[in-house]
């Protein structure tokens, strides 16, 4: 049963109960740095956010990375992507990406060394 | 005309990558604010031998903790550092984590120096911008970045340096001279 539990793994588990033994491709837009943030929209088409979706929702009023969405909530990264997408699908929240220009990488070199 | 809203949030993703006990929780820690994460990783049926077709339901999967750290420049403008899980079957993780990464630091040691090898491999067949860090741990012996470069046959452009990521200010000068080769390799690329 080694294969089952190591020193970087849990026990075995089944989150996926939560989102219906759902996964969502990776690479795409959820990248681990993408960021979340609520649209303020009403559900469309009759979707109820559930209690997790909830509170997503009340998290990312602000822009926030999927991993700290994940973070915060303290659900895995699968089940949280899956989360994301439902709330995405339904327009309750809109996901971006800034990339990194020349301006900004200095600005992290001068932030670092400033630490 | 170079438009750029300047309050437009950005994250960056940086990669902290060597052999299991080089240092990378170690580095992480040392620099940033450490937070809990956990990812799943989804059991073949194959692999532990259940003959299992009912479909999803039927997904086992186990969370593995993953070294995930934040350190805010400023509002906006955030920088994480993620740990590459050690473990071979941890390889499909590695596509997501370097996505758009801005970089990755390959801790090495000099006691075990090929542990290195697959994350330099790696990084150069994707090209992800990174460097390599000695953790000089105590007892080993010392060596200067000019033999562990031509121990790892690394590319000239490729920054070698000697860190111990226990300090805080070593692992700060880690992530500076990472994000300046990026910054090198951006510039570089764009001209
Ligand atoms: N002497 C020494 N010990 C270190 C250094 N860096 C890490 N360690 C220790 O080595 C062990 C493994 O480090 P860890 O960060 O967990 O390695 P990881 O497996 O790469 O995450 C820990 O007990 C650390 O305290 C170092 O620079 N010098
Ligand atoms: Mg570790």
């Amino acid at each position: 049963m080694t294969r089952w539990m190591d020193e970087e793994a849990g026990p075995v588990v089944r989150p996926y109960a939560l989102v219906g033994g759902r996964t969502r491709s990776s690479g795409d837009a959820l990248d681990l740095v993408a960021l979340v943030t609520a649209t303020g929209t009403t559900p469309s088409g009759g979707f109820v956010p559930g209690p997790e979706q909830e509170r997503i929702l009340a998290l990312v009023t602000t822009a926030t990375s999927v991993a700290d969405v994940a973070s915060e909530i303290g659900l895995p990264l699968g089940v949280v992507r899956v989360l994301l997408g439902d709330l995405q699908d339904h327009g309750l929240i809109s996901i971006g990406r800034a990339s990194a220009s020349e301006r900004i990488l200095k600005e992290v070199i001068n932030g670092l060394r400033a630490l | 005309m170079d438009f750029e809203p300047s309050d437009e949030p950005v994250a960056l993703k940086i990669l902290i990558a060597g052999g299991f006990g080089v240092g990378k929780t170690t580095l992480v820690g040392a620099i940033s604010e450490i937070r809990p994460l956990r990812t799943e990783e989804v059991l073949s049926d194959r692999g532990i031998g259940i003959d299992d077709t009912d479909g999803v339901e039927g997904k086992t999967t186990t969370t593995v903790a993953m070294d995930f750290g934040r350190i805010t420049i400023r509002e906006g403008l955030v920088v994480y550092l993620f740990g590459t899980p050690g473990q071979e079957r941890f390889w499909f993780m590695w596509d997501e984590l370097s996505y758009g990464a801005l970089g990755a630091v390959v801790l090495a040691d000099t006691r075990r120096l090929t542990d290195c090898f697959p994350s330099i491999d790696y990084f150069e067949q994707r090209g992800t911008p990174f460097i390599v860090a000695v953790n000089c741990f105590d007892d080993a012996d010392r060596y200067d970045a000019e033999d562990v470069r031509s121990a790892l046959d690394l590319d000239p452009d490729v920054p070698v340096l000697m860190c111990d990521v226990r300090r805080r200010a070593s692992a700060k000068n880690v992530l500076i001279t990472l994000v300046e080769h990026s910054l090198k390799v951006l510039t570089a690329s764009q001209s």
